[in-house]
C-alpha cells in the first residue's frame, strides 16, 4: 500500500493551483470590463440619441440620483435586508427544525409535508392580500417578514429533510452497534451529513428570502415599512425613472452581496471535508 | 444432499464436546418482510481465538448472518447464543463508511466517544490504534485524503479502538486492488495473533479464505446454508512464501471444489423445490 498516495494528490492540487494563479487573477476582470464598456455604450447612446430619462435615464443619470436620494435610499435598502434576513434566519431556524421533527416521527412527516408542498405551491403574490388584511396596515413589516419567510422557507425544509436521511446506514448500525442512542445519532451523524444540503439551500433561500420581501412589498404596499422595491413603485408613478433606477441597483447588489456572503459561510463550513470544496481547488 | 446431512451431523458433535465456544448459532433463519429467504439454517459454533470465513455466491445470507451476530438484526428462527456473555465486538463494512467531517483519530475515537470514554483517554487509544494499522502520522487527515487501502484501515484501526474480543469484518477488501489487499491480510492476520481475537470474515474470495483463517464454511446459495465446514491445517505464521506453497494451494482447491459443490446443491435445490412447486 502506498503511502505516498495523499501525498502525490496534495502535490497535484498544489501544481493545479500553480498554474491557475495566472488565470486566477485574470478571471475577474473579464466581466468588469464586459460591465464598463456596457455601461460606456449606454451613456453614449443615451446621450448621442438624446433618450428621454423617462425612458432610460443614463448611467450617470442614475448616479447623480443615488447620490442626492442616498438618506431615502439607504433607509429604503436597510428595511429591505432587514426583513430579507429576518426572514432568512427564521427560516432557517423553522425549516431545520421541522426537519428534525420530521427525522424523529415518520407520522409527523406524513401529516405536515402536504402542508408544506400547499405552501411552497401557492404563489406568494396571491396570498399577500390575505396575510395584509389579517395582520393590519399598521404592521406592514411584520406582513412583509411573514410572506418572505412563506417563500424562503420549503427549500430549508426538503432539503435538510433529504440530507437528514441520507445518512449513511452502515453508520448508523455501527453507532447502534456502539450502543449510541437517537439522539447520538442525529446530531454526530444526521446533522454533519444534512450539513451540505442545507448549506446549498441557504444559498437559494436567501435568494427567495429577497424575491419574497420585494414581491410582498409590491404587493403589500406600504405602510410603516418603505423598502426598495416600494421605493421603486413610487419613482415610476412619479416617472422619476432615475430614482427607480437606483433603487434597482441598490436591490441588485444586495441580492449580490447576499449569495457571496452565503457562499463564503459555504466555504468556511465545508472546506476542510466536503468534495465539493476539493473541486473548487482542482 | 448426503454430504450435507453429515457435515451437519459431525457440526452437532463437535458443538457438544467444544467447550471453549464463544459464539454459538442454533438453527437461524432469515426471512425478510418481503418474504424474501436468505437464510434457510446456520448452525455454526465459533471458538475463542478462531478466524473463521464465511465464503459462499452473493446473496447467500453471509451478511445478514454477521447482522444478526452483531445484534443489529434479530433472526426470524433460532439463536444467537454467547456462552461466556456478549463480547465487546468491532464491525468493519465492505465500504470504509468512515465520518467525512472528522479527521481519521476521531473517525477512529468514535466508538470510545459514543462509550463515554473522556476526551484525552480515547485520543490516546485511538492514536494507539492508528499506529497498530500502520497510519502513525495520518491522525489529522480527512477521510478525502486518504486512499482506498488507508481508509480501510482507519476502519479497522475503528474497530480495533473498541478493543474487541469478536470481530465481524463484511467483505472488507472486497473493493481493494490486489497488492493492498494482500499487504491488508498480512497486517489483519499480525492483528489477530497479537490480541487473539476472534474473527469470522465474510469474502467471496477462496485464496482469501483459504490464506487468512484456520476454518472455511462455505455457504449455498440464498436461502442459505452451511454446505461444508473445512478446516485448514495451515501454519499460524503464514507469509508470502505460504501463498505460493502446495499446501496452500491444495487448501484452496479444497475450498474452491466445496464452493462449486454448494453452488450445485443450490441449483439442485432450487430445481426440486421448483418440481415441488409444480408438482
Amino acid at each position: 500500500m502506498s503511502m505516498e498516495e495523499p501525498a502525490n494528490k496534495f502535490e497535484a492540487s498544489r501544481h493545479a493551483r500553480r498554474q491557475l494563479r495566472g488565470a486566477d487573477l485574470a478571471k475577474p476582470l473579464v466581466p468588469l470590463a464586459v460591465g464598463m464598456i456596457v455601461l460606456a455604450l449606454w451613456q453614449g447612446l443615451t446621450q448621442y440619441y438624446h433618450v428621454s430619462p423617462i425612458v432610460l435615464p443614463s448611467p450617470l443619470a442614475i448616479a447623480h440620483a443615488l447620490v442626492t436620494h442616498w438618506r431615502q435610499l439607504l433607509f429604503a435598502s436597510w428595511t429591505t435586508l432587514s426583513i430579507t434576513l429576518a426572514a432568512f434566519v427564521l427560516a432557517v431556524i423553522g425549516g431545520v427544525a421541522l426537519a428534525v421533527l420530521f427525522s424523529l416521527s415518520k407520522l409527523l412527516e406524513h401529516a405536515l409535508y402536504p402542508y408544506a408542498i400547499v405552501l411552497q405551491v401557492t404563489p406568494v403574490i396571491a396570498i399577500a392580500p390575505i396575510i395584509t388584511i389579517w395582520i393590519g396596515y399598521d404592521r406592514i413589516d411584520l406582513v412583509l417578514l411573514v410572506l418572505a419567510w412563506i417563500v424562503a422557507f420549503f427549500p430549508i425544509l426538503a432539503n435538510t429533510t433529504l440530507g437528514l436521511r441520507s445518512a449513511d446506514h452502515n453508520l448508523i448500525d455501527l453507532m447502534r452497534l456502539y450502543g449510541a442512542n437517537r439522539w447520538q445519532i442525529l446530531t454526530r451523524l444526521q446533522l454533519p451529513t444534512a450539513l451540505p444540503f442545507l448549506v446549498s439551500a441557504m444559498k437559494v433561500s436567501g435568494g427567495l428570502a429577497l424575491i419574497g420581501t420585494v414581491v410582498a412589498e409590491f404587493a403589500a404596499g406600504t405602510g410603516t415599512a418603505t423598502g426598495l422595491a416600494w421605493t421603486i413603485t413610487l419613482a415610476t408613478r412619479n416617472l422619476q425613472m432615475a430614482e427607480a433606477f437606483a433603487a434597482l441597483v441598490l436591490l441588485s447588489l444586495l441580492g449580490i452581496a447576499l449569495f457571496f456572503s452565503l457562499s463564503a459561510l459555504e466555504w468556511l463550513l465545508l472546506r476542510r471535508w466536503h468534495e465539493s470544496a476539493l473541486k473548487k481547488i482542482q | 444432499m448426503i454430504q450435507f446431512a453429515c457435515s451437519s451431523y459431525k457440526l452437532g458433535e463437535s458443538a457438544l464436546v467444544t467447550t471453549m465456544s464463544l459464539l454459538r448459532l442454533h438453527r437461524i433463519a432469515k426471512t425478510y418482510d418481503g418474504g424474501l429467504a436468505a437464510i434457510r439454517r446456520l448452525d455454526l459454533d465459533v471458538e475463542r481465538g478462531e478466524f473463521i470465513s464465511l465464503i459462499g455466491p452473493s446473496g447467500c445470507g453471509k451478511s445478514t448472518a454477521l447482522r444478526i451476530i452483531a445484534g443489529l438484526m434479530a433472526p426470524s428462527e433460532g439463536t444467537v447464543g454467547f456462552p461466556e456473555g456478549r463480547p465487546e465486538i468491532g464491525f468493519v463494512f465492505q465500504e470504509p463508511t468512515l465520518m467525512p467531517w472528522r479527521d481519521a483519530l476521531s473517525n477512529t475515537a468514535l466508538p470510545l466517544s459514543l462509550r463515554g470514554v473522556p476526551g484525552p483517554e480515547a485520543q490516546r487509544r485511538a492514536r494507539e490504534a492508528l499506529r497498530r494499522v500502520g497510519l502513525a502520522g495520518f491522525e489529522h487527515s480527512y477521510p478525502r485524503a486518504l486512499s482506498g487501502g488507508m481508509k480501510m484501515r482507519v476502519s479497522i484501526a475503528r474497530a480495533l479502538a473498541s478493543t474487541p474480543r469478536l470481530l465481524l469484518m463484511d467483505e472488507p477488501f472486497a473493493a481493494l486492488d490486489e497488492l493492498t489487499r494482500q499487504q491488508l491480510n498480512d497486517d489483519l492476520l499480525q492483528l489477530w495473533r497479537e490480541d487473539g481475537l476472534t474473527v469470522i470474515f465474510v469474502t467471496h474470495s477462496v485464496f482469501e479464505s483459504t490464506y487468512l483463517s484456520q476454518k472455511v464454511v462455505v455457504m449455498t446459495p440464498r436461502p442459505g446454508r452451511i454446505f461444508d465446514e473445512i478446516r485448514l491445517a495451515a501454519p499460524v505464521a503464514r507469509d508470502e512464501t505460504y501463498r505460493l506453497s502446495a499446501e496452500f494451494s491444495a487448501d484452496a482447491t479444497k475450498v474452491s471444489q466445496a464452493l462449486k459443490l454448494a453452488m450445485q446443491e443450490g441449483k439442485e435445490s432450487t430445481r426440486h423445490n421448483r418440481n415441488i412447486a409444480m408438482a
